[in-house]
């Protein structure tokens, strides 16, 4: 059974689990994910891996609440059970030293770049990170992401905390600043991730992007999680979830990711759960 | 009765659910024979004795013995016949190729020159099974003596059950590792309930597990374990991962969306049970839905998109009706319900609005020309005859490939072009020592009957290689 061991709420709407998986714990590396069922009839949803414990058999998850599914999840206590979690699926993040190493996360995003900023700092970089948020309290993994990196720089949309603006602001500011980056990571919302990709490939920064397609198998059985990279078709479930970030063909993968919202939400960016955008609802960008 | 007067006896026609009220559920369509359906039917077989209908079947069913079974009313015995050589004989029975294997070399249908007219073979297997399944009479073999000897099965499709159970039975003891949350592989995700209902997998699994099969879900072979992991953890391997990898045409419009492979369609509509309108997981119910295909997988997926609500469902096929791989069985039923065949067809292009919604596809129109390495006419494009039909939902079921996550946890594996791994012809083993694979993972998308017949080769050589083991050891 995949019993909760600790529930921890890190923001608004946003809750960390620490879950019973032992094999998941053991084998997982960063940069892989889980997918879960919260309950017998429930739909399957793919969650980023944000830490794990292989002594004490535990991973840990993150989630925001925004439909259904992730509702429920965030309704679990300690004691309660997860039904189904399977994985580590995914390739590993490619890890090694490559100088300086920029993470760049928004949104719940932040959770899956922990434990590739934790993975780049114990392999010897100089790691540069930039959280966006839309707002103050929606910002979560500040400390955590400040213990892994050299530098941090926070941005909001609203100025309530940090620098107000982008997370691209903060990137030209970087390298404007006679910062030399060698290699990015981005993990966040949809357009934050593209924007931040078209940038980084104007200045000639080598980028990566992890992605967060609609799944259901997450074994390359389903198809549904293609996405096309280069001109190719890849699934995103086995030959990702990181690509790199200029092949990646931002425009057709968001619109995917819209294919369960209705117009309405897809015009107000109110991407959410329900529409299977979930792990970074629309935040900063 | 002397075969002349069993000769006359006309094929029993299999009740059915009426096409006009099935679409609207997903309930089986055949109905399945009566006691009396059964008796009369099984009295039309001539009880050959060069038994044509055995030679036909993959794993060699003694067909003619339990059809007599059926007529002297004794199920049991019939039953019992039957799972000597097919474990899952209400799958198969469903589910066969029959008119292409048994059925296509029964005398009665030689004779009237009409396979439609032979024994109806499969329908009186369904009978016996069901009958057993729904008696609760199937029988707990004795199990020898426990050899000690563990052995792990990757995937739960009909070819690891098939290993599973004959292992079981034969002292080992067995693991299941299984991808998903639930068991079955392509009878569990792909095949629609209106074709296959789940609750007849289950008892299966169900079965399984009364006889000792430990099941594990939520285990990717590769991932959450690793290939090497399990080699050292049990004696034998069985890998009969399968072909969980769908083509893509590569024409322009395939990120549309609405645009599904037959997986997802299915996969969303059975595992999932998005059919149900309260299910948590969503599916396009299309107005107008297109499928690419010819195959079973095509009429799978256009008879639900039909059940989902679609006012068309169209089946777009390159070839001619002739050349359709598809079951009988399945497309006359398609036909019934309303399903829409284009034949001579080949989509070169998928179009989608500016918001990225599929809106309809470029179609080229084809003839048949010579034959190809499939045997089948070869389909031509007929220069400036390309048109385009509306859509709003497309499914592309042009096929599957062998599931490449285990080749690449174990690049050891000796694999063929196609992505299959490569297996001694009569042992299934593998250029691994001690893993043997078997199914749609060494042939390709293939059949419920020759995943369950490689299993059972598989079965056999890993008992020989497990006692041979034992007795040395011993030694
Ligand atoms: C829609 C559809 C309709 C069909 N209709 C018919 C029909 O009418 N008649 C017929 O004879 N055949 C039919 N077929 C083909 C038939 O279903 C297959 O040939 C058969 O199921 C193959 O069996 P298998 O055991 O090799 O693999 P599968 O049934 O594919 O099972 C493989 C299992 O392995 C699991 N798996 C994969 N990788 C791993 C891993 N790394 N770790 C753990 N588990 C793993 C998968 O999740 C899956 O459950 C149909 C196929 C489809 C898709
Ligand atoms: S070929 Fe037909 S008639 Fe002859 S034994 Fe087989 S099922 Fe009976
Ligand atoms: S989630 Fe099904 S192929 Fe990736």
């Amino acid at each position: 059974m995949n019993t909760i061991r600790k529930r921890e709420e890190l923001g608004r709407n946003v809750v960390r689990y620490v879950v019973d998986a032992p094999l998941v714990a053991t084998h997982r590396k960063p940069g892989q994910f889980v997918i879960i069922r919260v309950t017998d009839h429930g739909e399957r949803i793919p969650l980023t891996i944000a830490d794990a414990n292989p002594e004490m058999g535990t991973i840990s998850l993150i989630v925001q609440s925004v439909g259904k599914t992730t509702r429920e999840m965030t309704m679990l206590r300690p004691g309660n059970a997860i039904h189904d979690i399977v994985g580590p699926l995914g390739r590993p993040t490619h890890i090694q030293r490559f100088g300086t190493v920029l993470c760049v996360g928004g949104g719940i995003g932040i959770a899956p770049l922990y434990p590739i900023a934790k993975g780049m700092k114990e392999a010897r970089n100089r790691v540069i990170t930039i959280l966006g948020a839309r707002t103050h309290d929606l910002l979560i993994l500040e400390d955590d992401m400040r213990n892994v990196s050299d530098e941090l720089i926070v941005t909001t949309d609203d100025g309530s905390y940090g620098t107000k603006g982008l997370v691209t602001d903060a990137i030209r500011f970087l390298v404007n600043g006679g910062n030399h980056i060698d290699q990015a990571i981005v993990i966040g919302p949809p357009l934050m991730m593209k924007f931040t990709s078209l940038l980084t490939k104007e200045l000639g920064i080598p980028t990566m992007a992890s992605l967060n397609p609609i799944m259901i198998d997450g074994t390359g059985m389903c198809g549904g999680c293609r996405v096309t990279v280069g001109g190719e078709i890849k699934f995103a479930c086995v030959d990702g979830p990181e690509f790199d970030a200029h092949e990646v063909d931002w425009d057709s993968m968001i619109r995917r990711l819209g294919t369960y919202c209705t117009a309405e939400q897809v015009a107000a960016d109110r991407y959410d759960h329900e529409c299977h955008v979930g792990l970074d609802a629309g935040e900063s960008r | 009765m002397n075969a002349s007067t069993r000769f006359k006896l006309s094929p029993v026609v299999m009740p059915e659910q009426d096409p006009a009220e099935r679409v609207h559920n997903v309930r089986e369509v055949p109905l399945g024979f009566t006691p009396e359906m059964a008796l009369h039917e099984a009295q039309r077989c001539l009880h050959c004795t060069n038994q044509p209908c055995v030679e036909g079947c993959p794993v060699g069913v003694r067909i003619p013995e339990f059809i007599q079974a059926i007529e002297s009313g004794d199920y049991l015995a019939g039953i019992g016949i039957i799972k000597q050589t097919n474990l899952l004989p209400a799958v198969c029975g469903r589910v066969c190729p029959q008119e292409e294997q048994c059925q296509k070399n029964c005398t009665v249908g030689k004779a009237h020159r009409d396979v439609g007219q032979a024994v109806q073979i499969g329908q009186l297997e369904r009978f016996l099974a069901d009958w057993e399944r729904e008696n609760h009479a199937a029988v707990i073999p004795q199990i020898p003596f426990a050899s000690g000897r563990r052995v792990a099965v990757i995937g739960s499709g009909p070819a690891g059950l098939t290993v599973a159970g004959d292992l079981i039975k034969l002292g080992h003891a067995v693991t299941v590792f299984e991808a998903l949350h639930m068991p079955g592989g392509v009878l569990g995700y792909g095949i629609p309930e209106f074709r296959l209902p789940k609750e007849i997998v289950y008892a299966e699994v169900a079965y399984l597990t009364r006889l000792g099969v430990d099941f594990q879900y939520n285990m990717v072979i590769g991932k959450s374990l690793g290939v090497d992991e399990v080699r050292q953890s049990y004696d034998a391997v069985f890998i009969g991962s399968g072909a969980g990898l769908p083509n893509f045409l590569g024409i322009p419009g395939e990120s549309l969306l609405g645009v599904y492979s037959a997986n997802e369609y299915l996969t969303r509509a059975n595992l999932m049970h998005a059919y149900n309108e309260n299910s948590d997981t969503p599916i396009l119910r299309g107005k107008s839905v297109e499928v690419l295909g010819g195959g079973n997988v095509a009429m799978d997926s256009a008879r639900t998109a039909l059940r989902l609500g679609a006012l068309r469902a169209i089946v777009l096929y390159r070839r001619s009706e002739e050349e359709m791989p598809a079951r009988k069985e399945e497309y006359h039923h398609a036909v019934q319900e309303g399903v829409e065949f284009h034949f001579l067809q080949n989509p070169v292009k998928i179009l989608g609005n500016r918001e990225g919604w599929v809106t309809g596809l470029t179609v080229q129109k084809m003839q048949l020309g010579e034959p190809d390495a499939s045997g089948r006419r070869r389909p031509l494009p007929i220069a400036g005859q390309t048109s385009n039909v509306p859509a709003d939902v497309v499914v592309v079921a042009i096929g599957n490939n062998p599931n490449p996550l285990i080749p690449a946890a174990l690049p050891s594996l000796q694999m063929n072009r196609h992505g299959g791994i490569v297996t001694d012809e009569n042992t299934m083993e593998t250029s691994v020592p001690g893993v043997f694979a078997g199914g749609d993972i060494v042939l390709g998308a293939a059949t419920v009957i020759l995943a369950m017949g490689q299993g059972r080769k598989a079965a056999r050589a890993i008992h020989a290689l497990l006692t041979r083991t034992t007795e040395t050891a011993k030694g």
